[in-house]
């Protein structure tokens, strides 16, 4: 990590513009590398994966805690005839998603063999990295989609490329349902930027520009924002758009499912945060009571349906569902605690079930079945396993302690006075959680091995570290959430000021002109 | 003027020196094919793609010229000098540079060398010429039979192959039935407003006060000249001959159709449309905007069911010719879809030439192995070409960084800037169907394994063709302002002030 002076004098480095671009460059270089030297390809690939996860963890380092504006704003126009800029920006809400990003590639990258087209396989992870990074790190409307877009296609790849025995079907089912979503915001986004040019002046793609200048007439708005949610609904995604995930989590590599659990799927909550409340605060507001029902539908059937599978992989993918749910709920409950919940939530989901998709992958590598019925006993024969595995699921859970815990409960108790009966019934989902996941706990790890299961092998040295990885950051945000908190909250409280201003809405915990620098509320 | 006096026309010979040129390389390569075969033999290729690029330059030329100089007309008002028409030839000489190599290698592969394709192909780039200027219907007419008669000819040009006689002869039969619609039209709407000229029916319409009732030549004058040109570029329902001909005529036929073909059509349409029937654009918006709709909806879904990949193409066609068309609809309103349909034809033009060379490598010596399963394991076998094939296909998808998500972007906006959101969002939907089937030529390449071992053999040339195509498809995908800077200097002759709208 580099010294705080250091910092000072790289403030003229392109940070955001190199998260994206470097995972480029190591992609062509994968690609153009001979496929008869694995060795170096593999170099090249963690290489360029781990100068992005350290640039992210320096931009971490050097985010300005208190500042709530967007930070190491790189700014170059592009297309000029239509308004479009390359404008990247990082701030509260997106900060911890990125560096979740840079930290999860390489970890992948070392953890998890594919087993064949080794080469192909890390391009196309490098590739899905600089899409991913775009994504969170975009302030321009056409960039966003551009970024949004191309993520389908690596990923398209990835399953069906390296997936389980229905993986064609499922990468296109992935790839149709979300372009479907993308379909709606293409549209809405172009008519976003017209019909701001009238009060911003020219044509512009700009975010911040829109945001901060235009007013939409309440019916106009309405109608954009619903483009937008469709998109972003399917890529949560939100009941009933759901049906894709467990499919393609279910048939998607480890690696696949490990990074869409933990970073692809932030992308439609994100974008409500980012583009849904930002752009069009009175829409999403009037939109409420629609996504806080959604959301807490998916939260129940979410878990029910977990309670039902029969494989492993899949209990794992309706328990996203579970949990995005809440992270839906908490945005649009629109207070500062249940905003910053979210945010919270969406990284420690991705941690928690992104570690939880590894340890499955690691039990389908030694017993190449993914099937509850045919696991048992495995705590006998591989103790440390067991306990990894129970660490991982607990956070998931949302016990107190871990960081799973973190989110949930701001996201309940700051949703709890504008969103009260929803809060009620969700809360019920952190109780179906511990069910299915308890359960499932119980009938793969307890009980006596039979043949099959005798032989499991105990947690290698490279799996420990790996997973080890994922246990640290598991207690350190589940026992001292405040730096993360203490983050997020101010960009948050600006987000709320900004819907506040525009809307005439007022936030519970932030009412107008309130003292919005203090981090008095998070973590305890 | 009185009838009888005749004063021949002023001839303004750089105005049509692209027409010039390609009628000397025609008859070049006629000529000399016959007298002195030896001299030219293996070298019409070259020698058509000279004639291209030196179209391509005259034009580019004439581009920077017309800067300065008003638009206008020549030929006694005949042929239009604008930058819309500039553009196009630019569009169609590039097609015709681009499908010269791959139609070289082809020939080569069945040993024929003789000038007749070269000469067709020539005669089909000046038909398509004089169909982008053409600023009277019967020039117009010309052009189109022009283009249309070497076209039947070609679709049926592989004589060892029944499909594509029969290629022929359906596009032959359909073709002469929607050139008589068309002809029909011209001299309805010739009786109603007294002219051929596009300038003068413009000023005719302008001036008379239509009385309800007393315009129905006019208007079934213009709803046959539609049917003419929606035949041209394939519109739906006129697009039932597309799958058949596409599929049996040969490759880099398919891909001149395609390209330059369609460019052709739907230049000559949006001057037809946008100059002499401005004035009507309240009748025939709605039919465009049915159009529309229709052919990206039924070229998609029908696209999906194919199992050949030249019959899937050339439905994707069909459903790319309904997003050049929800071009059209904006352009009525007056919004920028003018420029944005002829980049989306720029685009396509070049996409779509990338994707049939492909076809004619994989399609082997025979030009028959085009059935997806052919395509199977082609990412093992040639990966580099299934690569540049599936970027040529990703870009069809409208996926971004490449140039087709540029095109469909610019559609998008002129629908939107002209408040079409219904057909924005309903030709987005259909971009998404259409996906469906480049996803199933994706899957074919890389996720399934191959039947044999043998790869296809690259020629050098239409390998050449591909990275050409690749390399636009993604540069314009990346840096596509220098484009869209062009097509928005884009105008078309106009004699009459535009009405607000």
């Amino acid at each position: 990590m580099i010294a705080a002076g250091a910092a000072h004098s790289l403030s003229s480095f392109p940070v955001l513009s190199a998260l994206v671009l470097v995972p480029v460059a190591g992609a062509l270089l994968v690609a153009l590398l001979s496929e008869r030297r694995p060795e170096f390809v593999k170099l090249a690939a963690l290489a360029s994966s781990v100068a992005t996860g350290g640039i992210s963890v320096w931009m971490l380092s050097a985010f300005d805690t208190h500042e709530s504006g967007y930070q190491f704003v790189s700014r170059h126009g592009w297309i000029d005839a239509w308004g479009i800029s390359w404008h990247l920006g990082v701030d509260g809400i997106s900060l911890f998603l990125v560096v979740l990003t840079g930290v999860l590639f390489p970890l992948v990258i070392v953890g998890v063999d594919p087993h064949h087209d080794e080469k192909r396989y890390l391009a196309w992870l490098l590739v899905l990295e600089a899409g991913v990074m775009g994504s969170f790190l975009s302030l321009d409307l056409f960039l966003f989609f551009l970024f949004f877009e191309i993520v389908l296609v690596p990923m398209y790849f990835l399953i069906g490329g390296w997936g389980y025995d229905r993986r064609v079907y499922a990468a296109t089912k992935f790839f149709l349902y979300t372009m479907f979503g993308s379909a709606f915001m293409l549209v809405g986004i172009i008519a976003t930027a017209v019909l701001a040019r009238r009060d911003v002046g020219y044509l512009t793609f700009d975010l911040v520009q829109i945001a901060e200048k235009a007013g939409f007439a309440a019916s106009t708005g309405r109608w954009l924002f619903l483009s937008f949610a469709v998109a972003l609904a399917v890529k949560v995604p939100l009941f009933p758009l759901h049906t894709w995930l467990p499919d393609a989590h279910t048939q998607a590599p480890t690696a696949g499912s490990v990074i869409l659990a933990g970073v692809l799927l932030k992308l439609g909550t994100y974008g409500f945060l980012r583009f849904g409340l930002y752009l069009f605060p009175e829409a999403a507001l009037w939109a409420k009571p629609l996504f806080l029902t959604l959301a807490v539908i998916g939260i129940i059937w979410g878990a029910v349906a977990a309670t039902m599978q029969t494989d492993l992989k899949r209990l794992v993918a309706y328990s996203s569902v579970a949990h995005l749910g809440f992270i839906v709920l908490g945005t649009f409950a629109v207070t500062s605690q249940a905003l910053t919940g979210s945010v919270a939530q969406m990284v420690n989901h991705g941690v928690s079930t992104g570690a939880l998709f590894l340890l499955v992958g690691m039990i389908y590598e030694r017993r190449h079945t993914r099937a509850i019925a045919e696991l048992r006993g495995i705590q006998a024969v591989a103790p440390v396993f067991a306990a990894a595995f129970m660490v991982v699921m607990l956070s998931s859970i949302g016990v107190p302690g871990l960081n799973g815990f973190v989110g949930e409960f701001l996201v309940l108790i700051g949703s709890f006075e504008t969103a009260r009966w929803w809060t009620v019934v969700a809360a019920t989902g952190v109780i179906l959680a511990a069910l299915y996941l308890l359960w499932a706990y119980q009938r793969v790890f307890h009980g006596e091995p039979d043949d099959a299961n005798s032989g499991f092998r105990e947690i290698t040295a490279r799996e420990g570290a790996l997973v080890g990885v994922f246990i640290a950051i598991i207690l350190f945000t589940g026992l001292y959430p405040k730096p993360m908190l203490e983050r997020i909250e101010p960009s948050v409280d600006r987000l709320i000021e900004h819907v506040q201003k525009r809307t005439g809405y007022v936030a519970p915990d932030h009412p107008v002109g309130a003292d919005h620098g203090s981090d008095g509320e998070g973590g305890d | 003027m009185g009838p009888l006096a005749f004063t021949p026309p002023a001839v303004e010979f750089t105005d049509v020196l692209p027409l010039l040129i390609w009628l000397g390389t025609l008859c070049a390569v006629l000529l000399l094919g016959a007298l002195v075969p030896a001299v030219l033999r293996g070298r019409y290729a070259l020698v058509t793609f000279a004639s291209a690029v030196a179209v391509a330059v005259q034009q580019a030329m004439k581009w920077s010229d017309l800067g300065s100089e008003p638009t206008g007309t020549a030929l006694s008002d005949a042929v239009a000098v604008d930058r819309f028409a500039v553009l196009a030839t630019m569009v169609i000489a590039v097609a015709l540079g681009l499908v010269a190599p791959v139609l070289h290698d082809h020939l080569a592969r069945r040993d024929s060398d003789g000038p007749e394709p070269w000469a067709m192909f020539l005669t089909a780039a000046m038909g398509a010429q004089i169909m982008v200027s053409a600023n009277d219907l019967l020039v117009l007419f010309l052009g189109l039979e022009t283009l249309s008669l070497s076209l039947y000819v070609l679709a049926a040009s592989n004589r060892r192959n029944a499909r594509s006689q029969e290629a022929g002869l359906k596009y032959f039969i359909l073709g002469g039935f929607s050139s008589a619609f068309f002809l029909y039209g011209i001299a309805l709407v010739y009786g109603a407003t007294g002219s051929t000229n596009l300038t003068t029916v413009a000023t005719r319409l302008q001036g008379s006060v239509s009385l309800a009732g007393d315009d129905a030549l006019l208007l079934l004058g213009i709803g046959l000249l539609l049917v003419g040109l929606g035949f041209k570029v394939s519109a739906v329902p006129f697009h039932a001959w597309t799958p058949d001909v596409y599929q049996g005529a040969p490759s880099p036929v398919t891909a001149f159709m395609a390209s330059a073909g369609k460019v052709a059509a739907f230049a000559a349409l949006l001057r037809l449309l946008t100059t002499a029937l401005e004035r009507r654009a309240d009748d025939w918006r709605p039919v465009v905007w049915a159009l529309a709709l229709l052919t990206v909806f039924v070229g998609s879904v029908m696209a999906v069911v194919q199992t050949d990949v030249k019959r899937m193409l050339a439905f994707s066609s069909v459903s790319h010719a309904g997003f050049v068309l929800v071009g059209v609809e904006a352009a009525s309103h007056g919004a920028p879809g003018l420029s944005s349909s002829m980049t989306y034809l720029l685009i396509y033009t070049v996409l779509v030439i990338g994707s049939f060379s492909v076809v004619t490598v994989v399609a082997g010596d025979s030009d028959d192995a085009t059935s997806l399963s052919d395509f199977r394991g082609l990412a093992r076998r040639r990966p580099a070409l299934a690569l540049g094939f599936t970027v040529l296909l990703l870009a069809q998808a409208g996926m971004p960084a490449t140039s087709g998500f540029i095109a469909k972007f610019g559609v998008i906006n002129s629908a939107v800037e002209a408040h079409s959101y219904v057909l924005a969002v309903a030709a987005m939907v259909g971009a998404v169907i259409a996906a469906f089937l480049y996803l199933r030529i994706m899957v074919s390449m890389w996720l399934e394994d191959a039947d044999d071992g043998d790869a296809p053999r690259v020629p050098r040339a239409t390998g050449a063709v591909i990275a050409v195509a690749v390399a636009f498809t993604l540069f314009v995908g990346v840096f596509p302002g220098w484009l869209l800077d062009a097509g928005n200097l884009v105008d078309l002759f106009r004699p009459v002030a535009a009405p607000q709208g």
